[in-house]
């Protein structure tokens, strides 16, 4: 249970230290094997965002000067940065990663990107082959645990940006947003994020309204939609069934006269109005009439807020199956040491029985399949038998403080080589079922 | 046994009953677990119920106890189509109370009628058909009507700007266009249900009464439901209403069949026992 983990993220430091920190993807295999190799460091990930850096690692001894390795990749003293650092080693090390990788740890708690980035981060250590029986463990385990948040709680079931939150709505009223009609009035920033959302769900045709026409033609374009000159707006827009409206117009562009004739053009089917402009281009009286449904800015705003203070609730259950996970974790570890033990010890019995059987085979002369298969067994059992108590000793021990002791003892009663620092993640997977 | 077997059937409606409350108070997601299995396996004895007591008891459709658990039964086949169809199950807030008093309502007051005890006149499939063909007109304009509620809770949750409850069961709510395609075609298959009901009630008054039947409550009340669907029915087609105003239109409908089913207490034609006996 060597693990060290230093970091710093957006709540403890401003960007502007965090920026310093942060490796660009190309230096990232270098630092990763400059790290991995730094004294006293076994194992070594890396993980860069915008909002955090966090250096982890698997000690041989349980101390490791990360400090230093940091002072010496950034050609920095550690008093500058220090103060932004936090350090957690053992059990809070795992703590921290599960709560990382499942988005409990992120700016907006929930958000889905952090998990892809830890895996990302993971990958190319892999690759590089600084991450191999213990950190691989703890990060295929951290993604378990990510997967099960993601399950057992409604962490990131909820929308949380302004134009998810507008698709959200819009699926409330149509079901589903396939073949649905989209309309931009005016041609700005916000119209473009939304429209884009909404057609990533499924929307299906855009018209493009502004005063410009040029630029109604240009944003049209991107999206494959069609310009509408501003003066046609109240004889098209019926056929909209999402308005989003973001014009600089000083007054009401749509007032419930219009909205009246479109929806008797529409027999009645209702319309979605989103009124993104400031001051607003929609009369809210547009929100009584039956069948259509206006949203503002400042409503948008509300049920995001209203989302994340859920996202809150659901964290402190998250936080609950975290701590489950670090228990499970931290005792499946600890057979995890002395897995490498048992599988040499299997190793040299297996060799020492094939040896036998070469060596008397010869004089036993021709044999039928039976007989053939009846000394496999049978060698098979006797090695079976003798080996069980030592592995079950193995096992039982690993969760107490003498494994180490048992450990160098079997290692020296059967004069085992050291085969703990090159075993793989897989084969440390046999030791436990 | 068909009288155990619509016993079990309650009970088994009995936990829809508990669901829908759930609903209400938008709790219970375990509820739901349980409740709408309970309901399909409830349906599946009520059918087996009241196949036996056709083939084993000779009793005729037409006797108090088998209108209320017929209708119950068509109410139930629906909530199963649109289920299926809509993947949802909202629409059983509505439906699993009456479901549930309608047939219990239908053990309490037992009245058996056996064939052999109804005027041979009657004893004909004219009658049988009348009565399931009228059932599933009023199964699909309750549902209708329950849709149309629906769409009014989901339309004015939107419209507070606050969309409601983001977990338990109400936060799953249809979508408001499938709650109105849900009201709309539950119309369109009940109305030639309803009309055909109606024809084939006329033809038997007509062989029975004479011309005089017409003049009775529950005919004229019933005529009065049945344009009063009509209406609600060109509305929507014509115009697409829907939200509040149609909901004000399926709520009359709803009240007018109410008032229609009632009459049968006040009807010289329609008084089931006494007419069938006779």
């Amino acid at each position: 249970m060597n693990f060290l983990l230093t970091g710093v993220n957006h709540k403890t430091a401003p960007v502007d230290v965090r920026e310093r920190f942060a490796i660009p993807e190309k230096r990232l295999p270098e630092a990763l094997q400059r790290f991995a190799s730094y004294p006293g460091i076994d194992e070594g990930v890396i993980i860069s965002t915008c909002n955090r850096v966090e250096f982890l690692a698997r000690s041989t001894n349980g101390s490791a000067d990360i400090h230093g390795f940091l002072s010496e990749f950034f050609q920095t003293r550690r008093e500058e940065f220090e103060s932004y650092l936090y350090d957690y080693s053992g059990q809070e090390a795992v703590h921290h990663v599960f709560r990382v990788a499942s988005s409990l740890d992120s700016m907006i708690v929930g958000e889905p990107q952090i998990l892809g980035q830890v895996k990302e981060a993971y990958a190319t250590a892999r690759a590089l082959g600084t991450v191999h029986s213990h950190l691989d463990a703890l990060l295929t385990r951290a993604f378990a645990v990510a997967k099960r948040v993601r399950t057992e709680t409604a962490i990131a079931s909820s929308a949380v940006s302004v134009a998810s939150v507008a698709v959200d709505l819009a699926k409330k009223i149509f079901g589903t947003l396939q073949g649905k009609t989209v309309y931009l009035v005016g041609a700005g920033k916000m119209c473009e994020l939304a429209a884009r959302h909404l057609l990533a769900h499924g929307a299906g045709s855009i018209f493009v309204a502004n005063r410009t026409y040029d630029r109604a033609l240009k944003l049209a374009g991107k999206f494959n939609g069609q310009a509408i000159h501003f003066d046609q707006l109240y004889e098209t827009a019926d056929r909209a069934d999402i308005v989003i409206s973001s014009t600089g117009a000083p007054h009401f562009i749509f007032r419930q006269e219009h909205a009246q004739r479109f929806l008797q053009k529409r027999r009645n089917r209702p319309m979605f109005f989103i009124d993104i402009a400031v001051p607003r281009d929609i009369d809210p009286a547009l929100n009584d009439m039956d069948g259509i449904f206006l949203y503002d800015i400042d409503d948008l705003q509300g049920v995001v807020s209203a989302n994340l203070a859920d996202r809150v609730e659901e964290a402190r259950k998250a936080e609950a199956v975290i701590a489950d996970e670090v228990q499970k974790f931290t005792a499946r570890l600890q057979t995890l040491d002395v897995v490498p033990t048992i599988v040499s010890l299997q190793e040299h019995l297996e060799t020492i029985r094939q040896a036998e059987i070469d060596r008397v085979r010869g004089r036993l002369g021709t044999l039928s399949a039976e007989q053939e298969v009846a000394i496999e067994v049978m060698t098979r059992g006797i090695i079976n038998k003798i080996m069980h108590t030592p592995i079950t000793t193995l096992k039982s021990a690993a969760r107490d403080q003498e494994a180490t002791t048992v450990v160098e003892l079997v290692k020296k009663l059967f004069n085992l080589r050291d085969k703990s620092t090159t075993a793989g993640g897989n084969s440390g997977n046999t030791g436990h079922n | 046994m068909a009288l155990v077997w619509l016993w079990v059937a309650v009970c088994l409606y009995g936990l829809g009953l508990a669901y829908s409350l759930a609903l209400l108070a938008n709790r219970g997601e375990r509820i739901a677990r349980v409740a709408i299995p309970a309901v399909s396996l409830g349906l599946v004895f009520h059918f087996v119920s009241l196949v036996e007591f056709i083939v084993h008891e000779q009793l005729t459709p037409a006797s108090i106890e088998y209108s209320e658990s017929l209708l119950a039964f068509a109410l139930m086949v629906l909530f199963m189509i649109v289920r299926v169809r809509y993947k949802t199950t909202s629409h059983g807030m509505f439906v699993f109370p009456l479901a549930f008093f309608l047939t219990f309502a239908s053990i309490i007051a037992r009245r058996p009628l056996h064939l052999e005890d109804i005027s041979p006149v009657f004893r004909s499939w004219w009658l049988f058909a009348h009565i399931a063909l009228i059932f599933t007109g009023y199964a699909a304009l309750f549902l209708s009507f329950g849709a149309s509620l629906l769409y009014l809770l989901q339309a004015s949750r939107l419209k507070s700007k606050n969309p409601g409850p983001r977990e338990g069961l109400a936060s799953r709510l249809p979508a408001l266009e499938v709650l109105d395609e849900i009201g709309y075609r539950a119309l369109l298959l009940g109305f030639p249900f309803m009309t055909l009901g109606l024809v084939m009630g006329a033809v038997v008054a007509q062989a029975r009464f004479g011309s005089t039947y017409f003049t009775d409550p529950k005919v004229m009340l019933s005529l009065l439901m049945w344009a009063v669907y009509m209406v609600l029915l060109y509305t929507r087609w014509s115009s697409g209403w829907r939200g509040r105003r149609a909901a004000y239109l399926a709520t009359f409908a709803f009240l007018a069949a109410l008032v229609a089913w009632g009459a049968n207490y006040f009807s010289y034609v329609h008084n089931v026992e006494r007419v069938l006996r006779s």
